[in-house]
């Protein structure tokens, strides 16, 4: 039987040496393998090691892709002179279409212009599809197939976000478009009529 | 963990001019080129035009004061116009849209079409709250920690890959005879009440062994075994004649195969010079 402190122990250095986040799952077939524990037992100790390190320069911090470590968010300028290179700063226009994108996903070129007003940019596309951000899940069946755009995991971690939700302004899901709202109601009553 | 972020409802900077924020927007629509061209950039496109006039005029979106937008509207992109025809197109049709609208407005209107859907501004009115929604969802986006900017992802030195890519040493059948010995001691250890076990202990039969081969030159391999101890003492003796072997207390002579294996102790095969298997 393992005790609180070697799991404690085992699970802190598991997350510090695996290269990406590791999920309570992740750490019961790896590290964990060997000791037959429960999942509320990994969470118990995952909450005392949060709670073991809220004071210090290293945060326990769950994103989407599971529990990693991460430097305090008030230390960014501090650590940000470790290197010559600054930081990208993203432009409005890429993070309003990015905002759009994790709002009302999966979406269209199409829908992204008609909210902001403006052409979507290629370059913005690409940028966050490069950076791994948005990638396209399938394509609308109407007509011309537009590619449907949606926002990924590796988003959610570089935002240290665990879901969209996580975003005041974008947790309440988008009111229908009336088209679409008027189509819902005509299949309604149908399927009500028969 | 994650800090609830600002919202900035009617004091959000225009925009930031030289890494300052610009709050405020001189009176009249005069604006210098130069200006007007850092105003642009600004500017996300014309709803965040749009969006701006509304609020600056501190008015609700939902009662959209068509007439006079659209009057300051059209005199920002006249001005734009002027400078920046590429980045005016967007403009333009939000322009033209919003002259619609306005000719719409002006024009009497029946009793029968007084339904809300009806009213030419609801579709401009729901665009205008996506985009707020959006805008919002944006800055907050931009107030989230973000990766490099704001944290680094923390990581340890570990070498246990390399420990599990190394391969595994080859195995001797005398390793593996040790290790049972060993196990076999740890049993006996552990059962130490099991006085069977006791009495087949390996490390005992091995001087049991040598005891015996003291006596005597060398014996048959077969005489070093009692068959009356059962299966369990027999392969105590095998067990304890390997490791003896393998210790160099004793050698293991054979003739010629499948003749009889003769066992003597080290230092009397050295003495007679016996070649050894």
């Amino acid at each position: 039987m393992i005790s609180d402190k070697q799991l404690k122990q085992i699970v802190e250095a598991a997350i510090f040496a695996a290269e990406q986040a590791v999920t309570v799952d992740q750490l019961l077939s790896g590290a964990l393998a060997n000791f037959s524990l429960n999942r509320p037992r990994i969470r118990q100790v995952l909450d005392q090691l949060q709670d073991d390190y809220r004071e210090r320069g290293v945060q326990l911090v769950e994103v989407a892709s599971g529990f990693r470590f991460q430097t305090r968010a008030e230390l960014g300028p501090a650590l940000a002179n470790m290197w010559p290179e600054r930081a990208p700063r993203y432009s409005a226009a890429l993070l309003e279409t990015l905002a759009l994108i994790a709002w009302r996903q999966p979406t269209t070129r199409g829908e992204i212009e008609a909210i902001r007003g403006v052409s979507v940019s290629t370059q913005i596309m690409r940028t966050l599809q490069e950076r791994g951000w948005v990638k396209v899940v399938g394509h609308k069946e109407v007509p011309g197939r537009p590619a449907l755009f949606a926002t990924t995991k590796e988003f959610l971690d570089y935002f240290s976000l665990q879901s969209v939700a996580d975003i005041p302004a974008l947790a309440e899901p988008p009111e229908p478009d009336t088209r679409e709202r008027d189509m819902i109601e005509v299949l309604n009553s149908e399927n009500g009529t028969n | 963990m994650l800090e609830p972020p600002v919202t900035e409802q009617h004091s959000l900077p225009l925009g930031f001019v030289r890494g300052e924020p610009m709050f405020d927007r001189p009176d009249d629509l005069y604006i210098p080129p130069e200006a007007l061209e850092l105003m642009l950039e600004a500017f996300s496109g014309p709803m965040d035009l749009l969006l701006y006039l509304i609020r600056r005029q501190k008015m609700d979106i939902l009662d959209l004061p068509i007439l006079p937008i659209t009057k300051q509207y059209m005199e920002y992109v006249e001005l734009m116009h002027e400078l920046k025809l590429e980045l005016a197109a967007d403009y333009l049709v939000m322009a033209a849209m919003l002259a619609e609208i306005k000719s719409r407005l002006l024009l009497p209107q029946l009793a029968s079409e007084e339904d809300e859907e009806l009213d030419p501004r609801a579709e401009l009115i729901r665009r205008l709250r996506e985009y707020e929604v959006v805008r919002e969802g944006a800055q907050q986006l931009d107030h989230q920690p973000q990766q490099e900017r704001d944290f680094f992802v923390g990581s340890a030195f570990t070498d246990a890959q390399d420990i599990a890519a190394q391969e595994p040493p080859a195995v001797t059948l005398a390793d593996l005879s040790l290790a049972l010995a060993r196990v076999m001691q740890l049993v006996k250890a552990q059962a130490h009440h099991q006085v069977m076990r006791e009495a087949l202990s390996t490390r005992e039969r091995m001087s049991r062994v040598l005891e015996r081969l003291s006596q005597v030159k060398r014996l048959d391999f077969v005489e070093l075994f009692d068959v009356s101890e059962g299966k369990a003492g027999v392969v105590v003796s095998f067990l304890a004649i390997l490791e003896l072997n393998k210790e160099g207390l004793i050698r293991l002579i054979q003739a010629e195969a499948y003749s009889v294996i003769y066992v003597s102790r080290y230092e009397q095969l050295a003495q007679e010079e016996t070649p050894a298997l």
